[in-house]
């Protein structure tokens, strides 16, 4: 058993556990979950430290490790658990954020059993389908993670609309899973019969060596893309984001806005990216314009919101441009860039909807303008409030600064994609900008009346609840410090994958594979391979 | 004459026989006891399957060709005798409710399991048509059995009607085949079919057998009993309509299409596409607006039936193991959801979902059964449903390289899975959501019943995580039809 399979398996097994303890016990629930996130948090911590010593296998990862049993052999599917420079950051990041978000499931009255057993599954899930070495246990495991968060929206959320919360975003996500199900489906059948395997370094190896048909990029490349996006709120099919976390309870929201989300964007990455480079390079273009829907377009209608919860949900999609400009861009340092935006927004996502969620326990609301002045009588969630709006605007010294930077230099490198930067420069600094310090301004500045009827209600966070904001708010701050922890750790592996993405190959359909043995044939020019 | 190799369905006849005699001389309130006994019997017939003493052991054809024993025939034969214990259990639990004599009852389940045992072993025009009449006539009395409700009787009417005219087709059908061709046996018909590919009549014929299989197995355009049907029939009888029956009609329609007319077959790819595609999404939109929990789960009947089609229209080996896989889970699933049915309406009067409110406070383990069973019909992991609708897709879109319908109905299919999850979580919804519940006295339930319903959860999530064993059998179990790989 490796450190990863415990990883896995230590919050699944406490939640089957959780499910034979009688109801009357919520304290137990709840001690068992912060417990078990918080040893899990504790593996994931050791897992990281040890990563840069630990031997990598012949594909690369480490702490490589197979539950046996699950899966089924003849079909080329086996539970396998790595990690590499990719998602190790995201492993580490899902489950602090978890810890965190059971930390601040406090608000959680009712039918705390179902809850933290669902809370559990959730964790279990994530951080399992983030290293999952196997295709078919990458997409079980998230789906596995994703439905606890439509029963949680119903039976825990808040609002008016919640139950049309709850059918739009299950129905919405559930789609989009299921494209890119098909995609995933699609790619293992690619394989040769006799050689099908569901093992993500095998097909990478495989489709590295051998060009897919164009056609079957051309088919497959968009179920992933559209399929993920509609996981990760690329625009225009983003609508269910913002209202699917403002009336998810707050642990929810953090672990689905923080963690889960970022598991569409990892597909592209670990997935699409190597294994079809003609298509990739064909549909990025598209890409990097789409994500100026999520940065100008939805930072702009995160200005008009007028709750705090909507706001921070409309944030959150605007965050998501920036990692598919990264992406988009398909070189080194904007890839690389990509990923420390997920694993930054991961800590942010969680801390804003953590806050929100004290807020909302204390006040009762969310709507802005209801709200005032809050920090004189709450100084560290006024605090936390603001260093979260500082860290959401980019502001050096947290781990959003690198990322987007880095994004923004990668993409620079791009001369295609220099007007897009352009643009999205000016939503980050300008549009990111207002939104937040908006929100500081309503909600923790400005008169407290003291007649409201919450004032009375009104209190700082004890030092026990402070921890989670404590805690995340150090995570952005140490890796903003020292953003080599990560860097040096994704670098290698986002080199690799560039390389396969970028790769200029004589398309099979178009040519045939005799050809690119010619000395001297001339090489096809780079964005033109899969568009001609 | 081969005696040995049909002695399961020789017990399992004799066995109902014995029922009904034995009711002769038993006192009327130890009656329902005979249920347990009869179940009791199943389980041993059953386990029995897998020693060396058991007409499954062995294989070969008796009747002079018209009864075979393989391994598909064994692999389904196994499905059914677990279907019958479940069924029985839940007859046991539904017997107060029962006006005429239970042992009937518990007879007639018997007798339709022996017709679905023939079915899996059927090798012949003949033997498929008197298993088919074997279970839909049995079914006619079984439908209508609480003959003092008025939707009872409704059913059994409609069940009679169209169950007859589908018959009425397929006797058709066979004649114009066996006319043409002057074979009834599936080996010979399959040696025979592809001279007689461009031949009208014998298509016509061939569409007709379609006809009779089509009611079976609830494909649209012969779907249109199934709601009624589930909405008025007893709770075990329509438990065992929606697996035993469907299931039965799926091996006939694997049997005939890829043994006997194999080269027929071959062509109608998009006959079955369209079949497919036009079943799920039937059954998917006209499950949205019910509320009733039993005829909710006869549209998702109809829309099961085009997911399992899926596999048939694949024509590939790898679609009739995905069609096994699934039909298997199947088993657990949809029985489940009836267990909780059968235990829950006794106390609650009402077939409507609204009633379910708070029922995860007056019987948690029954709440989570129907929620699990719910979600895996959905499809969503760990459960078997996701692995069965893998399978599926996954058949399906390994052919879409041919021909580019393929990926079109993979693209239905997947609207028509989105389109159930807003039906299964209304029911989860009603389970867990909803407040005001109009009682909340527990519930109690009998151990064997909560004992199957167990059962059901185990096989659920086993077959859901470990899906190798299963899988490994399926794929044996096709080898005997004919297919692309």
């Amino acid at each position: 058993m490796t450190i990863l399979t415990l990883i896995f398996l230590l919050p699944i097994l406490a939640a089957i556990a959780l499910a034979f303890v009688p109801r009357n016990f919520a304290v137990i629930m709840r001690a068992v979950a912060v417990g078990v996130t918080f040893v899990t948090m504790l593996l994931a911590v050791q897992m990281f430290w040890q990563f840069n010593g630990a031997p990598a296998d012949e594909h690369g990862y480490k702490f490589v490790g197979t539950i046996p049993g699950l899966g089924a052999e003849s079909l080329g599917i086996a539970c396998k658990f790595g990690v590499d420079g990719l998602n190790v950051g995201l492993v580490l990041m899902g489950a602090i954020v978890a810890f965190a978000a059971a930390c601040c499931a406090f608000e959680i009255q009712s039918r705390e059993k179902e809850f933290y057993l669902l809370l559990l599954t959730m964790t279990g899930g994530i951080l399992g389908a983030f290293m999952s070495l196997d295709l078919f246990f990458f997409y079980f495991l998230h789906e596995l993670a994703l439905v606890p968060t439509f029963i949680m929206i119903g039976v825990w959320g808040r609002g008016e609309r919640r139950n049309y919360a709850t059918f739009q975003i299950t129905l919405y996500l559930s789609f989009g899973a299921l494209l890119a199900l098909i995609g995933l489906i699609a790619l293992y059948l690619q394989m040769p019969a006799d050689a099908r395997t569901f093992a993500i370094p095998a097909l990478t190896q495989y489709f590295a060596a051998h060009t897919m048909a164009l056609g079957a990029q051309n088919f497959i490349f968009p179920l992933l893309l559209f399929g993920f996006g509609i996981l990760v709120s690329l625009w225009p099919f983003h609508s269910w984001a913002a209202l699917g976390y403002s009336s998810a309870p707050s642990a929810t929201a953090m672990l689905h806005a923080g963690v889960l989300k970022k598991f569409g964007l990892y597909g592209l990455i670990r997935v699409a990216l190597p294994m079809m480079p003609e298509a990739t390079q064909g549909w990025m273009t598209l890409l990097a314009w789409l994500c100026l829907g999520n940065i100008l377009y939805v930072g702009w209608v995160a200005i008009r919101q007028k709750d705090l919860n909507l706001l921070y949900g409309n944030s959150s999609v605007a965050h998501m441009g920036f990692v598919f400009l990264g992406i988009a861009s398909l070189n080194l340092v904007g890839v690389t860039g990509a990923v420390l935006i997920m694993v930054a927004h991961g800590f942010l996502a969680a801390l804003t909807f953590g806050l929100s969620g004290f807020i909302y326990h204390h006040t009762g609301t969310l709507v802005m303008c209801e709200l005032g002045g809050l920090a004189r009588r709450m100084r560290f969630i006024g605090t936390a409030f603001v260093m979260a709006a500082m860290a959401g605007c980019g502001l050096p010294g947290f781990l959003n600064f690198w990322g987007e930077i880095t994004v923004f230099f990668g993409a620079w490198t791009e001369p295609a994609l220099r007007a897009v930067v352009v643009l999205a420069i000016w939503g980050a600094l300008i549009i990111g900008a207002v939104y937040m310090l908006r929100a500081v301004r309503t909600v923790m500045h400005g008169p407290s009346d003291e007649a409201r009827a919450y004032a009375p209600n009104v209190a700082d966070a004890t030092l026990w609840r402070k921890l989670p904001y404590a805690l995340l708010i150090a995570s952005l701050l140490v890796f903003g410090f020292f953003p080599r922890l990560l860097t040096e750790k994704i670098k290698p592996v986002t080199e690799q994958i560039v390389s396969l993405a970028t790769a200029v190959r004589t398309a099979p359909d178009s040519a045939p594979a005799i050809i690119a043995e010619v000395p001297g044939a001339p090489a096809a020019p780079l964005r033109t391979a899969a568009n001609p | 004459m081969n005696l040995s190799l049909i002695s399961l369905e020789i017990l399992v006849g004799t066995l109902g026989l014995l029922i009904l005699l034995v009711d002769l001389w038993l006192p009327p309130e130890r009656k329902r006891r005979l249920g347990y006994i009869a179940a009791a019997a199943l389980v041993l017939l059953f386990v029995n399957t897998f020693t060396a003493h058991s007409s499954c052991a062995l294989s070969g054809t008796a009747f002079g060709g018209l009864f075979v024993q393989d391994a598909l025939a064994v692999f389904f034969k196994r499905m059914f005798l677990l279907a019958g214990v479940v069924v029985l259990l839940m007859a046991v639990e539904f017997a107060d409710r029962v006006a005429a004599g239970i042992s009937e009852y518990y007879a007639l389940i018997l007798f339709a399991l022996t017709g679905m045992l023939f079915a899996a072993s059927a090798n012949n025009l003949v033997m498929l048509y008197v298993a088919i009449e074997l279970i839909t006539v049995t079914f006619f009395v079984l439908v209508s059995f609480t003959r003092g409700r008025v939707t009872a009787l409704e059913a059994g009417v409609k069940y009679l009607i169209i169950g007859a005219l589908s018959s009425a087709f397929m006797v058709y059908g066979l004649a114009l085949v066996w006319g043409i061709t002057g074979k009834l046996d599936f080996n010979e018909l399959a040696m025979v079919s592809e001279q007689y590919l461009g031949n009208r009549v014998f298509q016509v014929g061939v569409l007709l057998v379609l006809v009779g299989i089509g009611f079976k197995i609830v494909a649209f355009p012969f779907h249109i009993w199934a709601p009624d049907v589930y909405q008025g029939a007893p709770s075990p009888s329509a438990a065992f309509l929606a697996f035993g029956s469907k299931t039965a009609g799926f091996v006939l329609l694997l049997r005939f299409l890829f043994g006997a007319v194999p080269a027929l077959t071959m062509h109608w790819e998009k006959l079955l596409l369209v079949l497919a595609a036009i079943t799920i999404l039937y059954g998917n939109l006209g499950a949205l607006p019910q509320r009733n929990l039993q005829r909710l789960l006869g549209y998702s009947s109809i829309a099961h039936a085009g997911y399992l089609l899926l596999g048939v229209a694949a024509l590939t080996n790898a679609g009739q193991a995905a069609i096994l896989y699934y039909l298997g889970g199947y088993l657990f699933t949809t029985l489940a959801a009836f267990v909780v049915i059968v235990a829950v309406l006794r106390h609650l009067g009402t077939e409507d979902i609204g009633g379910l409110a708070g029922l995860h406070r007056r019987s948690p383990f029954l709440a989570a059964t129907l929620a699990l069973a719910m979600i895996s019909l959905a499809g969503i992991p760990p459960l078997v449903g996701f692995f069965g609708k893998f399978l599926l897709f996954k058949a399906v879109i390994e052919r879409g390289a041919e021909n580019h319908g393929y990926y079109l109905l993979a693209f239905v299919a997947l609207v028509g899975v989105v389109i159930s999850f807003y039906y299964y979580f209304g029911v989860v919804k009603a389970l867990y959501f909803s407040q005001g519940a109009p009682d909340s006295a527990p519930i109690a339930v009998s151990w064997p019943l909560k004992a199957a319903a167990g059962g059901c959860i185990i096989g659920m999530i086993w077959l859901g995580i470990a899906p190798n064993s299963l899988w490994t059998v399926a794929r044996r179990a096709v080898g005997a039809l004919a297919g692309m790989d």
